[in-house]
This record gives C-alpha cells, structure tokens and sequence, in this order.
C-alpha cells in the first residue's frame, strides 16, 4: 500500500516536474513587448506551437523556428506579440493551451510544427475562424482557416536508400523508426523502395522504437542491427537517433575495420556523428520546413493565404533533398547515382511509393 | 545464437547500469529511514553535471574523462541530496514533499543552467569521450562466456555490480551498516544506545546523493551523449521500483534492475532470435511488463520495508 503510494506519488511528481519546466517556455513568449511600426502589412504577426522539444532541437522546430526568424528579420517584424514568436509544447497535453495563448496574443497566422498538433488544430479552428492556421506534415480538410503542408520525405529517403545500398558491404541495411505511421511510413516505404531499387537481394531490417524519444532504446535496436550484419541505418527517430549515433561511434571505437554508418534525418547531422577518429553520419535527408514556414508567412501577409488547401513539397521544389555527407569519400559513384534518381524522380520517371508495402 | 545472446546481455548491461547506481542509492537511503522519491532529481543533477565536466574538460583528462566525469555527476548529487537532507532530518518536512521539491527543481535548474551555459540552446553540445564498449583481457577469451559476458560490454555496468556487492557487505557485514539498519527500523532503540540518528540519516541521504548522481552521469554518457530534457525521463522512478522489488537488499535491488533490463532487450532484439522470430511483435514488446508483472505475482512474495521508513524522528521526544 505504502509503496504504490510512493510510485504513484513519483509519477505523479514526474508529470508536474515536465508541466513546469513547460511553463517556463511558454512564459518567454511575453517578455518581449509589442513592436509598433506602421507600414505595409505591418499589423499582421505570426508564431508557431512547436511539436514536442524546444526551437533548439537540431531538428523539425529548430528549422522552424529559424524560418520565421528569418521572416520577421526581412520584414522588420521584432519577437514578442504582434511580430513573430514560438510557443514551445514539451508535453502532448499543451498543444492546446500553446494554440490558444498563440490565439489570445492575436498572432493572425499560427503554424502547428508537426503532425501531432492535428487533432489540436482540427478542434480549435472552428472556434477561431479570424486565425489563419497552417499544419506542418498532415492534412486537415474541409476547413478555410487551415492550410495543410505536406513533404515528400519518401522522395529523400528514396535517395537515403539508394545511398545506404551503394555504401553496403555487406548488403545489409536496417531502418530506425519513430513512432509507427503515416509520416514514419513514407520514410520507410521510400527508404525499402531505393534500396530495393539499386539491389532487390540486399536485407532490410526495418524496427520502430515506439517513440521519439527513447534515446537507450535507439541503442539497443542499433547495437542488434549492427550486430546482425547491418552496416548502414537510416533513422527517422528524433531523439531516439541519439542512440543510434552513439551505438555506432561505440562500434567503430571497437572495430574499426568494419565500418558503419547511419543516416540523419530531416537536418544536416553531421555534428551528431562527429567522434575522435572520424565520422558515421554517412548523409542525412533534409527537410525545408523552415523555408517553406517562411515562404507561408511571407505570402499571408501579402494577402495570398490559401486556406483550405493542402500544398506538397518534394524533391522539385526543394522541399526535401539529401546532404552530400560523406558520400564521395566512401564511394564517388553514390553521389552519381543519387542525382540520377533525383533527375528521374524530377522528371516524373520513378514515382516513389509514400506507404510501406504489408509484411 | 551466441551472438544473440550476446547482445542482448551487453545492451540490458547498458541499460541498467545506470538503474543499478541509482536504486543503491535508494537502498541506502530508506535503510537510514529516509524515503527518497527525489532520486529521479538527482539522476537528472548527475547527468547534467557529469555532462558539463565532460564537456569541458576531455581535453585534460583524455579517455578517462567519462569515469572522472562519472565521479564529479556523484559528488554534485551529494551536494544536491544535502537539501533532501537538511529538509527531511532538520527542518521535518514530509519525505515525498521534500522528494517531490528535488523532482520539480531538478529539470528546470538543469535546462535553465544548459541555457546560460550553452548560448539559448536546449540541449548540450554532444560530449567527445563516451564508455563505449569494453572487452576484459583475458576473461573475453573463455570460450562461449566470454563472447557473452565479456566482449564489447558496459564497463559502467560491471563497476555498478561491485557495488553493489560492496553495498551488501557494508549493509549488512560492518558497523556503519548495522547502525544504519537499526535507524531505519527503530530510531529510538537506536538513539538510547548512543548511536546519533541524525547523522546515520545524513548519511543515508548523502550516500543516495551519490550513487543516484553516478546514475544519471552512466545514463548520459554511454546513452544518449548529450544532455537534454529527455536524457532522465522516469529511470529515477524504475530504479526506486526495482528497490522496492529488490526487497531492500543490494543483491536482490541490482538483480531486479538488471531484470527490467533483460526483459527491455528482449522485447527489442527478439524479433532476432530464431524460436521467437514468428511470435507478433505485439507479444514482445508487452513481454517487459508482462514479465514484471508475473514475477512480481509469483515469485515475489511481501516486499516489506524499513520499519521506520518515512517518519520524521525527534530527537526529543
């Protein structure tokens, strides 16, 4: 009795440790005071809720954020209300209060930074038709105040494939994902189809770690790839790609001779694989949430808002795109063989499955 | 299948060390009467401190840098157990009251601290020397144990289970230990004998400062790398569960930590392993708690604390 008191009270404990340290984010989102200046659409302002993680995450938020930073720098907008500002989520449970503070500060244009703030959104919108919304990586339909925005990751991690079977030696792959789905699942289906593309016999071993931040799970599911013969990973994980790094610089510390590398995801991780004796981040997929979070703003505030529609980046518009990593190191025909796929996938001539095959 | 097994071993090694630390420090702590709610706190201290000190000083201390680091992490969790101390012993405050102050103080400090320190950003850079893996002379050449046990493994991981050998000696086989028990179950008893009850608890607390601070700087250094707000999420709390399952007593405290640990590698690598590779994943991935669920129910019978575990005792009384 005493002792599941003690274990509840924890978690009971550990719930409000995260809520306050959220609390402490979101309380940044005032201290700035109003910028005034009159001027072409100088009234209109934007923010964004981020998804789990803060604007410094090195991924997904960060390259948000840094979108609308941009933004407001060109346009003379200062941080605070009535310019450009972030209200930073670190637990699912604030996705709507960070929306409805966005709302209450009277920021005309409020970006939803990943799939998760969906449900959120969908909810909220109605209620605030004078808001223009915008989600990132999911669709929302039927609604005049939301803009969808949608990335080809399948395209980028085609070419992650195709550059993780022409690295291979031992024609043996694995696949690291977050937290099973539609967007996990078009890295996946990408992924399985480039590598299938280059060579139909190589293994794939594809494992999802049930969430994005499990960093000693991403370890584990590394250390047992790698173990099995896999050389190459591709993780589209978050946090739990920490792990994955760190399993592979443990084991080209140990064995150098056999070496392995992974494949970042949605920002250049190069830093991540960075260890005394060299580097495992083979290249990395990138994402342009950051551009296209800009170009968004930009046009809002010029009046050219379009609500209601759902709008998808690829590889044509540098949406998506892959790093050129170490690719030339390992082997000059990688970097060849990516750009042809990417010249075809352009073209129209390879069409690049966005759902995982069934099992 | 040695190679499977293998890996299953080295990556539930990884994952427990740091549990192994941090539920002996637990240990200690409720065997001086002092009920430590705060050790999810502390481990976050440690990580983060051990993190900073890694950060800053590999250039000094080279390959060493992760053990020296390990030790600092302990040395910031003592002085941060010292308010669980001061408040619980001293002032009377309620144990989990003050366990729940650590928790809540703990993160905020740490991501208000990586902020100053590392110019806005969330997280810290990513730390140059890690545990790795280790391989032991000699011991990795035994034929088929030492492929499993002592090839490739968690160095940290094997310091933790010394411990926690040294931790039973000390509970139950010294001086200290006896007159920490006995503050545990019955202060008075104690205090008419001439032991001073309120240094035992100190003692306790400290000792769980330590051992929880070492926890944290495991976790970060041969996990994740880095620190952020997601580096201690919840081990504080299976480490005290795997106290509580452990009935108390270091042996059994580490077993049951390295028993979480197992049954996470399992449900992760045995989709590897040829006689379970048909089963659903769905079964494995429930099979951690599955697990603790059934020894809990079969084999484990009253898990029953330290008498006095969680009562302020006063002096004067």
């Amino acid at each position: 009795m005493k002792t599941s008191k003690k274990i509840g009270l924890g978690l009971l404990t550990l719930g409000l440790a995260v809520s306050l340290v959220a609390c402490g984010g979101g309380k940044k989102a005032d201290d700035t005071a109003t910028g005034g200046d009159k001027g072409k659409g100088a009234d209109y302002s934007a923010a964004l809720v981020t998804d789990v993680g803060g604007v410094d995450d090195k991924s997904f938020n960060q390259s948000a954020w840094e979108g609308l930073q941009e933004w407001g720098k060109e346009n003379d907008k200062k941080k605070g209300t009535g310019g450009y500002n972030y209200y930073q989520s670190n637990s699912d449970s604030e996705f709507t209060p960070n929306l409805n503070s966005a709302i209450d500060d009277g920021f005309n244009t409020v970006f939803g930074i990943g799939f998760k703030l969906q449900p959120a959104i969908e909810e909220i919108a109605d209620a605030n038709k004078d808001t223009q919304f915008v989600i990132i990586d999911d669709v929302i339909k039927g609604k005049d105040n939301v803009e969808s925005v949608i990335f080809k990751d399948n395209e980028a991690s085609y070419l992650a494939g195709i550059a993780a079977a022409k690295a291979s030696k031992t024609k043996h792959v694995g696949f690291v994902g977050g937290q099973e789905g539609e967007v996990i699942g078009r890295f996946e289906a990408g992924f399985v189809d480039g590598v299938k593309s280059v060579d139909k016999d190589i293994k794939i071993d594809v494992k999802y770690a049930g969430s994005f931040g499990d960093a000693a799970k991403g370890k584990s599911i590394a250390a047992a790839m790698y173990k099995s013969g896999a050389d190459v990973i591709f993780h589209a994980s978050g946090d739990t790609g920490n792990g994955v790094f760190s399993e592979a610089i443990d084991v080209m510390k140990t064995k150098p001779e056999n070496p392995v590398w992974v494949i970042g995801v949605d920002r250049d991780q190069h830093d991540e694989g960075e260890y005394d004796g060299g580097n495992v981040t083979l290249t990395s997929t990138l994402k342009g949430v950051g551009t296209v979070v800009k170009t968004i703003a930009t046009d809002a505030q010029d009046g050219k808002y379009n609500g209601g529609k759902t709008e998808v980046f690829g590889l044509k518009d540098g949406g998506v795109d892959l790093t050129k990593g170490q690719l030339d190191e390992v082997n000059p025909d990688i970097q060849k063989a990516v750009d042809e796929a990417k010249d075809k996938i352009i073209a129209g001539d390879i069409k690049v499955p966005e759902k995982p095959s069934k099992k | 299948m040695v190679g499977t097994l293998a890996i299953i071993v080295s990556s539930a090694l990884v994952y427990s060390a740091p549990l192994i630390f941090t539920a002996l420090g637990g240990t200690f702590s409720e065997r001086s009467g002092i009920v430590n709610v705060g050790l999810e706190g502390i481990m976050t201290i440690g990580a983060f401190s051990a993190t900073v000190f890694n950060l800053f000083t590999v250039n000094i201390f080279g390959a060493l840098t992760p053990w020296i680091a390990m030790l600092f992490g302990g040395v910031i969790g003592i002085l941060f157990s010292l308010i669980h101390a001061v408040a619980t012993v001293n002032l009377r405050a309620d144990h989990i009251v003050s366990g729940t102050v650590i928790n809540l103080m703990a993160p905020g400090l740490t991501v208000f601290l990586t902020k100053m320190i590392f110019d806005g950003h969330g997280q810290t850079d990513l730390i140059k020397a890690r545990f790795g893996k280790t391989s032991f002379p000699i011991l990795k050449d035994i034929p088929v144990l030492g492929e499993i046990f002592f090839k490739d493994t968690s160095a940290p991981a094997y310091v933790a289970v010394l411990v926690a050998i040294l931790a039973y000696y000390v509970i139950f086989k010294t001086k200290f230990g006896l007159r920490l028990r006995s503050v545990g179950e019955h202060p008075q008893a104690a205090d008419t004998l001439g032991i001073n009850v309120y240094g035992m608890k100190y003692a306790g607390v400290m000792i769980s400062g330590f051992l929880g601070g070492m926890g944290g700087a495991v976790a970060v250094q041969s996990i994740s790398g880095q620190f952020s707000i997601s580096t201690i999420a919840g081990q504080g709390f299976i480490s005290m569960a795997a106290m509580i399952f452990g009935k108390w007593n270091p042996l059994t405290v580490m077993a049951a930590a390295i028993f979480f640990g197992l049954s996470q590698s399992l449900a992760v690598i045995g989709s590897q392993i040829d006689f379970l590779k048909n089963l659903p994943s769905v079964y494995l991935q429930a099979a951690p708690y599955v697990l603790t669920v059934l020894v809990l129910v079969l084999f484990i019978g009253k898990s029953q604390g330290p008498k006095a575990n969680g009562q302020t005792y006063i002096k004067s009384k």
